[in-house]
């Protein structure tokens, strides 16, 4: 049997996805979000998301540490640039290799407990990675200035093969530039084989498994199963996938700040996973993409815009409308970030992608049973 | 009958799309920027030209941002003609005609950089990515200003930093397309350690708790030199994180450290809650060494003496600008804002207004947008009227060099407004410095094609 098989419902997933992804510079154009800067951030973090659902919604381990890995691979990634070579592809697999080796060393400590108390180990691990990060490795990491390049980092690959430029170096890819449009290029491409191989852990025997720990961890041991090795497994594939999306922000834009790795941005993490719908495939990419759409579109709104988007409406009208709607937009876009979340998670505790099952099932007349039987709530652990 | 129901429904999804697209007002911020060749970064080829601001709405810096982006705001406004034309008619440079920028409209964008590095690049690249930005300016932190020049310098476009104060924005960080009109951490230790030595002696020992990141660094390096060259001695420097809130596990060890003087390298929310913290232990109704025990914040803005409130009267710091000198531009600025507003502005008001009118004049000046021209324009600018006496923005390290004042938290305020008042206006020959002090690099000048 081919190893590259997909059942045919997920290989339509993955090329409507692909054709989503490819196409975003169009259909992104009426939202005001096509643009390379945010489109990178929409694919960096949608294989950040998808990274994590691996472990969250597979396993149904929540980790409040998340960010501590993408930070780590930013890291990696900027000192890669710096001691090595501008190629993105040595950054990128030295990300992953040193993620991988964070999320297994975090990952057998914490996998000793389960439930919050595993919650509560990771967010402890990525707080000291935070900190250390901020504060105490301050030689390695530039504190709070976060790392740059400079002039004179030794590169020593590139330097045997050319001179000094005048300016700072950016990032390449086999000689070619990672900047603007092709960058999102080579990320959305990185983001479809790294959809495809999450693709392929769910429908694998040991997706199955994984599953089987989620539901019901007790009887997997009865049987005989020890859980542990799985879940260890799931907690290092993700980490790596968090890594390999840190390294790819670096690569976009060469620069790692600790803040990346603070809690709130694990925070985030479990947020987009949530408002999309945890443990489907295209759910966590959702809610990615309405995180950061939010938290760059709506937070650049000021009232001189909302004047003008109002302008249509009779002069007191229009003060009053922006007045209101200026408490939701520009400094306040968490507010309304916050509100559809608690409307999300209230009216459709499966996320977006419930929304959309109910959606597409009022058309069908009828209703179809869930595809693949994973959205199903599941007791709490 | 499958085909009369997809056609409803691409209708159907139609409809809610656009509805949805009006309705949250996306529309007027469609992508607009065509395929065509420019010779440079979002040359402005319309009637309009827009510049980016990117603020601390939120985070540790919050109220500085707020006020920044008042600023700015006015500065779009006098430089489009409107309102009372603030400090054009001061300036020195009569280049601007309050037309515009070379005749263009000027329009803006604002984002919120949560004081944070990564999101204010993120701001940064919306601005000039989706907006077409020409400029950008602002940050009240060093760490996003350093961030973003760099950004900037990348992109090919010309950053006018806002409020910061380190070191290294013109030194060790400092960018080809970056200027600074604020006076850094250096400057305020060459004018604050003659007055402190003055008013406390020269025999003190201090103590520093210093916000961890390049900002708090570097002046903690400046002032320890400073103070130290006069006979202070330095007791300890520990680092806080920014934004800690609680500073009181900091101020506990200061009591029985030997110290007399508590120097607090904190701004913003930091600064008015360490003090206020270190206030309320009592640290200044003890004695130690035999004399009173002092309190200096060597960076102080009046936005954080309102916030201090009782505990700033009576405490040293060292400003860019202040909203009460006597000169005819700061009055003058005072007036325009507060007409506008309602109160007086504050210093980082002061010099993101300013910064704004200096980049508007040197493409004035420049009689084009063409970056390189423009730095070249700016690079040993020499003018007045601006609030801060004769200013130079040096070529070496685009830093403005001109008046530095010692400010103190006055001890019995008109009004909220008066909490600051300045002791002594240091000289800009005083301020000055050789700027091969600092390592770094300028870079190039080329023009990039927006990467």
């Amino acid at each position: 049997m081919n190893i590259f098989y997909l059942p045919r419902r997920d290989a339509i997933t993955l090329a409507v996805f692909a054709l989503v992804v490819l196409t975003m510079p169009v259909w992104l154009v009426p939202f005001g979000a096509a643009y390379p800067g945010l489109m990178q951030k929409f694919a960096i973090f949608a294989i950040f998301a998808v990274g994590y659902n691996v472990l969250f919604g597979l396993t149904g381990y929540l980790s409040f540490g998340h960010a501590a890995f993408l930070g780590v691979g930013s890291y990696t990634a900027v000192w890669t640039f710096k001691l090595m070579t501008m190629n993105v592809i040595p950054a990128m697999i030295f990300a992953v290799i040193v993620s991988g080796l964070f999320a297994l060393a975090i990952g057998f400590v914490s996998l000793r407990r389960s439930g919050i108390y595993f919650s509560i180990l990771t967010l402890a691990f990525a707080q000291m990675c935070y900190n250390l990060a901020y504060s105490v490795l301050t030689p390695i990491t530039n504190g709070e200035t976060a790392l740059q390049l400079t002039m004179n980092d030794p590169r020593v690959l590139d330097l045997m093969f050319s001179e000094r430029g005048a300016g700072l170096p950016s990032p390449s890819l086999l000689g070619q530039g990672m900047s603007g449009i092709e960058a999102f290029y080579v990320v959305a491409v990185v983001l479809l084989i790294a959809f495809y191989i999450a693709q392929k852990i769910f429908v694998s025997p040991f997706g199955m498994m994984l599953r089987a720990i989620k539901s019901n961890q007790t009887r997997m041991h009865y049987t005989g199963f020890n859980t542990r090795p799985y879940a260890l497994t799931a907690f290092v594939i993700s980490g790596m996938y968090a890594g390999l999306a840190g390294s790819l922000l670096a690569a976009t834009d060469p620069l790692a700040g600790a803040e990346r790795m603070q809690w709130t941005a694990s925070g985030e993490v479990v947020l987009m996973t949530i408002l999309g719908g945890v443990g489907t495939l295209i759910g966590p990419v959702i809610g990615a993409w309405l995180i950061k759409y939010f938290e760059n579109i709506f937070s650049g709104f000021n009232d001189a815009m909302l004047h003008h988007t109002f302008s249509w409406l009779p002069q007191g009208a229009q003060d009053v409308v922006v007045a209101i709607t200026s408490k939701f937009v520009g400094e306040g876009w968490q507010l309304s970030l916050g509100l559809i979340f608690v409307l999300v998670v209230v009216f459709l505790p499966g996320g977006v992608m419930e929304g959309i099952r109910r959606f597409s099932s009022l058309f069908r007349n009828r209703r179809e049973p869930g595809p693949t039987g994973a959205l199903k709530t599941s007791p709490a652990e | 009958m499958t085909l009369l129901k997809r056609g409803l429904t691409r209708r159907r999804v139609l409809q809610t799309g656009m509805a949805g697209i009006i309705g949250s007002g996306v529309a007027p911020l469609m992508f607009t920027k065509g395929a065509w060749a420019q010779e440079f970064c979002n040359n402005p080829t319309g009637d309009t030209v827009t510049l980016g601001f990117v603020m601390p709405l939120t985070g540790a810096y919050a109220d500085e941002g707020a006020d920044q982006q008042r600023a700015f705001l006015l500065a779009v406004e006098h430089l489009n003609g409107e309102g009372d034309g603030g400090l054009l008619p001061t300036f020195s440079s009569k280049a601007l005609k309050g037309n515009g920028i070379l005749g263009k409209k000027v329009a803006y964008v604002t984002g919120d950089d949560q004081t944070k590095s990564d999101a204010g690049r993120d701001a940064a690249r919306r601005m000039i990515e989706r907006d077409g930005a020409i400029m950008i300016s602002g940050a009240s932190s060093s760490g996003v200003a350093i961030a973003e020049q760099a950004l900037c310098q990348e992109m090919g476009v010309i950053y006018m930093a806002g409020l910061t104060h380190s070191n290294d924005t013109t030194g060790k960080d400092k960018k080809r397309y970056g200027f600074r009109h604020f006076f850094n951490a250096y400057q305020s230790g060459t004018a604050i350690a003659p007055v402190l030595g003055e008013a406390y002696g020269k025999d003190r020992r201090a103590y520093h708790l210093t916000s961890d990141y390049t900002w708090g660094w570097t002046q903690e390096e400046s002032i320890k030199n400073a103070t130290e060259a006069m006979g202070w001695e330095t007791v300890a420097a520990v680092r806080t994180p920014v934004g800690a809130g609680d500073f009181s596990q900091y101020i506990t060890p200061v009591l029985n450290s030997g110290a007399d003087v508590l120097i607090l390298n904190h701004y913003g929310f930091d600064g008015v809650n360490s003090l206020t913290q270190a206030v309320q232990f009592g640290l200044r109704d003890r004695q130690a060494n035999g004399k009173d025990f002092q309190i200096v914040l060597p960076l102080v803005s009046d936005l954080m003496a309102q916030g201090a409130g009782e505990a700033i009267k009576g405490i040293y710091g060292t400003a860019n600008w202040d909203w009460q000198l006597d000169d005819a531009a700061s009055g003058a600025f005072t007036r325009s804002f507060g007409a506008k507003y309602g109160q007086p502005p504050s210093q980082i008001a002061q010099t993101s207004y300013v910064q704004a009118l200096l980049y508007a004049d040197a493409v004035e000046r420049a009689g084009t947008f063409y970056p390189p021209e423009v730095i070249k324009a700016l690079e040993g600018f020499e003018f007045d009227g601006m609030g801060n006496g004769q200013t130079l923005y040096r070529a070496e390290d685009h830093q403005c060099l001109k008046e530095v004042l010692v400010v103190q938290g006055r001890e019995n305020p008109s009004t909220t407004f008066d909490v600051l008042q300045t002791v002594q206006k240091v000289g800009r020959d005083v301020a000055d410095y050789d700027a091969s002090i600092f390592e770094g690099e300028l870079g190039p000048y080329d023009a990039a094609l927006c990467a």
